[in-house]
This record gives structure tokens, sequence and C-alpha cells, in this order.
């Protein structure tokens, strides 16, 4: 029982098909209603694709769990319409601070740049996010989410999977086309396919606890190594919503996590961080160990996974659900296109490509930042120790100091997907990098973002600059619209008057200076929001394949 | 006039990391400290510069 919040109950309503005993076959069942298995069913439900989820529970994430949710996941959730609710709740922070001792050695900030819609980070309880996406995916009338329903087996069929689900009715079959396993780390899943879970367990363990208190802490991520209130390990600080704080200590291998959960033991721990003075209420306790493993491949056959039963990692740089939420984002159009019949099932192993790609990068991120709150042996620590005595002083050893490195989105660098440049660009916007911001105004004059414009779809960009549109250009992008594939077009434009209907005023040039565009300059944007192509003049052929190809066709 | 450099050359600071880290993989105390003096003598030719050198030698030993 918390204090601040009261976990919601959601009705177990039995499935009718398991009344009338006949099995169904359903084009998509996701199993898990974690941030990934609801992401994935929102994002299947506004594109039309009926879905059931499974979940064995019926309430959201119990105690404390993820806390930070980075930029991109937060756009993931904006293109479905439910980060509003979560912007705020929570609390919008970029800065993260590192002591050594009490001396501040080090200080980052995440978004150092103006102008763009969604924040760098936010900190939020797990359990409020699960509540804001299970109220959205249930307002789209779309997605049937079956609590207290638990996948026993999965068995796939040459073009079906079938499921056995038990409820507090016993249990029944159902049929689907395509299942989307997102149960979670020890996804049962995976050991009902047989799949190996390869990596690494860090031999430390981490006491988390969350007190509730009216602290003026500023709302940053402080991370110490050796403090002189916990000596010789570190120590993480976090402001979430509701006054609630999360604390993580680390213990070390030896400690006894049964012990260490106890009252007695944690309340002397925070009095010596916050002071004697402080008022405060213990809200949550537990002692974990992390891990860093993945899935060699995500998909198989008809079964993909998504989340942490496809890869988990330790949380420092808060990579968990922040790289889940882009798989959800990652799969969801391509499946969309494969049901429809506008693309090859293949399309899906370029999930896996990507995603498994991004999983190595995260984990890669991860496993460094354990090593050096971890160091495995005795060298190891001294060069950390060495680092940080080095790092108040010397820029370069700042470089060094790793307390985590906080989730940032993959570009699909080898992707098939990705035309390469025939043109030269400069900057970030490569192909199968994700599309940055920049604030635009659409032909009403109302003020908004280029973010707003992108997604769920493909997207053709053409930046005029000064100029007005070539008629050429127009019949072309006329034409693609016409075509099979989901696509739209915007002129991106500095003229504010005469701009026509899907044109995107450039507002403070910042269009132009990200995606290092002259007149004449095309991208195509994937419905993930990811860069496809780009050209530096119109091309209606260059255009057309590029679209094919990010189709997979 | 040559001065220690500072601030960051490293283009990608964890890659230096994690691999100065595996240098060490596996080996005993007494191995490691031998790897570290050999990498401090190599590094050391390399610079070549004795005012350079005499500087970090300084700084390292400062506040040990
Ligand atoms: C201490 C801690 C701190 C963290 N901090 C962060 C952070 O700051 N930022 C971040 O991004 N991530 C963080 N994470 C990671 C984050 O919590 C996970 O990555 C995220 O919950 C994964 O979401 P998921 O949907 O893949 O799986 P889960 O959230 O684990 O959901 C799996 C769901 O599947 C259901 N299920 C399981 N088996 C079955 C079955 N057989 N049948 C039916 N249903 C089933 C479960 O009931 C559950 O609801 C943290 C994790 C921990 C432990």
């Amino acid at each position: 029982m918390l204090s601040t919040y009261s976990y919601p109950t959601f009705p177990y309503v039995p499935a009718p098909e398991q009344r009338t005993g006949t099995v169904r076959r359903h084009p998509v069942v996701v199993v898990g209603a974690g941030p990934v298995g609801l992401t994935a069913a929102l994002d299947l439900a506004q594109k039309g694709v009926p879905v059931v989820v499974l979940d064995e529970d019926d309430t959201v994430s119990i105690g404390s769990r993820a806390v930070c949710y980075a930029k991109r996941a937060l756009e993931v959730w904006d293109r479905l319409g439910v980060a509003r609710p979560m912007i705020d709740k929570g609390v919008v922070w970029k800065i993260g601070k590192v002591f050594h001792g009490d001396r501040e050695v080090y200080r980052f900030d995440l978004l150092p740049e103006p102008d763009h819609k969604i924040p760098a980070f936010i900190n939020l309880q797990q359990y409020y996010l699960e509540e804001y996406l299970i109220a959205a995916a249930t307002g789209t009338g779309a997605a049937d989410i079956r609590w207290k329903s638990r996948v026993l087996s999965v068995k796939p069929q040459d073009d079906h999977v079938v499921l056995q689900v038990e409820t507090p009715d016993g249990v029944y079959a159902m049929e689907a086309d395509w299942v989307i396993a997102c149960d979670g780390a020890r996804s049962s899943i995976r050991k009902m396919l047989g799949l190996e879970f390869i990596g690494e367990v860090f031999q430390d363990r981490f006491l988390i606890a969350d007190v509730v208190m009216k602290a003026d802490f500023p709302a940053e991520r402080w991370f110490w190594f050796d403090p002189p209130f916990h000596p010789r390990q570190s120590t993480l600080l976090h402001m979430q919503a509701d006054n609630v704080w999360r604390i993580d200590f680390q213990l070390g291998w030896n400690a006894d996590p049964e012990e260490e959960k106890k009252p007695e033991k944690v309340i002397p721990r925070l009095k010596a961080m916050l002071g004697e003075t402080t008022e405060f209420e213990l809200e949550w306790v537990s002692v974990y160990t992390f891990q860093c493993r993945r899935l060699e491949r995500f998909r198989h056959g008809r079964v993909l996974f998504a989340g942490d039963s496809a890869h988990q990692v330790s949380p420092f740089g808060a990579r968990g659900a922040n790289s889940g939420v882009p798989d959800a984002d990652n799969l969801v159009w391509k499946l969309k296109l494969v049901l429809d019949g506008l693309a090859p099932d293949s399309l899906l192993d370029t999930y896996s490509d990507e995603r498994v790609a991004a999983a190595k990068e995260n984990l890669l991120n991860s496993t460094r930042s354990t090593d050096f709150i971890t160091p495995k042996s005795a060298m190891s620590r001294t060069f950390r120790d060495a680092v940080l005595g080095l790092a108040a002083d010397h820029p370069f050893a700042r470089a060094l100091v790793n307390s985590g490195r906080l989730s940032t989105p993959t570009t699909y660098t080898d992707s098939p997907l990705n035309t390469p440049d025939t043109g030269s660009f400069a900057g970030a916007m490569v192909p199968g990098a994700p599309a940055t911001d920049a604030p635009v105004e659409d032909a009403a004059h109302d003020a908004g973002w280029l973010m707003d414009h992108l997604g769920g779809r493909f997207v053709a960009l053409y930046y005029a600059g000064p100029d007005p549109v070539p008629a050429a250009v127009a019949d072309s992008m006329t034409a693609l619209v016409a075509g099979p594939l989901p696509f739209a077009w915007h002129v991106v434009t500095d003229r504010r008057r005469d701009a026509g209907a899907n044109a995107l005023v450039d507002v403070n040039g910042r269009f132009a200076e990200r995606y290092d565009a002259t007149p004449g300059t095309v991208y195509l944007v994937r419905p993930d929001q990811h860069i496809a192509a780009r050209l530096r003049a119109f091309d209606v052929a260059a255009l057309t394949a590029a679209l094919n190809r990010a189709a997979g066709l | 006039m040559s001065r220690l450099v500072i601030d960051n050359r490293l283009s990608r600071p964890d890659d230096f990391y994690e691999a100065l880290i595996d240098t060490h993989r596996d080996l005993t105390p007494e191995q490691s400290a031998m790897v570290n003096a050999r990498l401090v003598l190599l590094l050391a030719n390399h610079i070549g510069d004795m005012e350079v050198l005499a500087e970090a030698m300084r700084r390292a030993r400062e506040g040990v």
C-alpha cells in the first residue's frame, strides 16, 4: 500500500469466445500489458487493427520500477496522443550532476539546444505511465485488454499461432495471425519457444528506496561516487511526481537483500543522507541485482519479441522502457503494412535487424556504465578512482566519468530500408536517424512543431525555402499520395503568405539548419519518424524508389 | 612552448576506457602493475617532450 498512490483494479471480463467455446482467429495478440505491450496495442488500435492484449494481472506495475522517460519515447507517445498527461504529471529535467565525495566533478545537459516540443527527460512513476496508456488504449475501442489472462502455451503453426490462455474461468484456446510477446524480462514465451537469453549478471546489489518528502533538491539527476553518507559505494537521487523521491544505494554483492530491506536498516541510511531533521516517509523499498542480456533475434516466425522480453539492461542510463517503446514504434507500422498486403513479411525481419542493432547499442552503454559503477577487478577500481580523482581539475577525465549514459535514440545506420545519400549533406539527419524537431506554423498560422506532422505514414518534406513549389513536384507528390502506400507530403517554406494548404512555415530557420536543407531538398520520413532518404533535388523516380525500399518492396 | 593538454581529446572516451580495462582482463595484480608501467613508458616516449611529461608526472602524484 502506497501513501501517494492507490493501485487501480481493472475488471476481469470473461472472453466471449471462452464462454461459447469457439476458437477465434485474431490478427494480432499482444501478450503483456506493460509499457511496451500497451504502446504497441495503442498504436495498432489507432491504425485500425483490432488487437487483443492478454495480461496475467489486473493492475498496473507494482512498486517502484521505471522513473525516467527520454525524449524519443515521449515523442512516440506524443505521436499516439498520450504524452501530454505524462509530461504534465511528471517532473521535467535535463541536468545531471556527478559528485565524488561531496565535491561536484561533472555535470551534463541532455538538451542544450532550444526549439524542441518534447523535453529531454521526465521522471514519472511507472504505474502512472501505464494508467495513462491503458486509458488511451481502452479509449480507442479497438484494443480488447483481457485482464487475469495468463498465456500458458504458444504453438507456432505455418500461417498462425495457437495460444492457450488461463483465466479465473479456466483455460481456452485462441489463434493469432501474429503474436507480439511483451511479457517482460522473465518472458515465458521465450522459454516456450526454447530461446536463449544471453548476457551477464552483475555481482552487485542495489537498494531502491522511494521516500515522500518536501525537499529542496532541484529537479536534476544527482549521482554520488563515494559520498560521505554512504562511503565506498554510489548513490543516485531522482525526483518523481507527488513529492516522491527515488534513492538508489549501491550495497555491494555481499549485502543480504532481506536484511537490507528492513526499515531499521533503510531509515538510518536515509537519515545519513538527508539529515536527521528532514522529515520523510518510506514509500517503497526493494533490492535488485542487474543484468544485461538479449535474444539473438527478435522475430521468430509469427512471434515478435519487444521490450524486456527481447532485451534487458541495467537501469543506469534508463534504457529499459526507453528502448522497448521504440521497439513497438518500429514494429507496428511494418506489421500494419504486412497485414494490409502492402509489404512482404520480410519487412518484419528488418524490425529484428534494426532493433537488435539498437539493443546492442543500449547493452554496450549499460554494460560500460555498470562496469564503471561496479568495477570487476582491483585494477578497474583503481582506474575508476583515478578518473574520479582527476575529474574536478582535468576536463578530459570528466568525459570518462560514467554514472550512466542516458538513453538516446538509435540511428539505423545499416538498415536495408535506408536509401544511401547521393547528394552531400551535413548534420545529423542521416538516413536511419530519428527525425529532429523544429518549430513550424501550418497553413492556418497555428504555431506547432514539425514532429506533429511526421509519423503514422510516410511523409515527404519538400523544402522550398523562399521559392514557389514547381508544378511538376506537386503533381508527382499527388500521384504518390494516390498510390497504395500510406503517404503524405508537406512543403517547408519561408513564405508566410500564399504558402498553400500543406505548407509548414520554417518560422525561425531551424528546419533548414537542422536538416541542412537548400531549396529543392527532399526528405522522406518513415511512419516511425525515422529518416528513410534525402535528396538534394526533387526526382520523382528516386523518391518513388526510396519509398518502395523503405516499405521493404 | 608545449603544455600538457587537460581538455578532452578522445573522440570516443567510453571506447577508450573499455579498451583500457580490457587490457587488464584476467591479469594478476603484479601483471597489471607491469602492464601499467609499460604503458606509461610507451606513451612517454610517444610524447617525447620532457616539459609535458614533467607536468603530467607532477599532476599524477598530486593528491595521491
Ligand atoms: C529498478 C528499476 C528501475 C528502472 N528504471 C527505468 C527507467 O528509469 N527508465 C526506463 O526506461 N526503464 C527503467 N526500467 C526498466 C523498465 O521498468 C522496463 O524496461 C519496462 O517495464 C519493460 O516493459 P515491458 O512492457 O517490456 O515489460 P513489463 O513491464 O515487465 O511487462 C510485462 C507484462 O507481461 C505480463 N505477463 C508476463 N507473463 C505473462 C503471461 N504468461 N501471460 C500474460 N501476461 C504476462 C506481466 O503481468 C506484465 O504486465 C527500470 C527497471 C527497474 C527494475
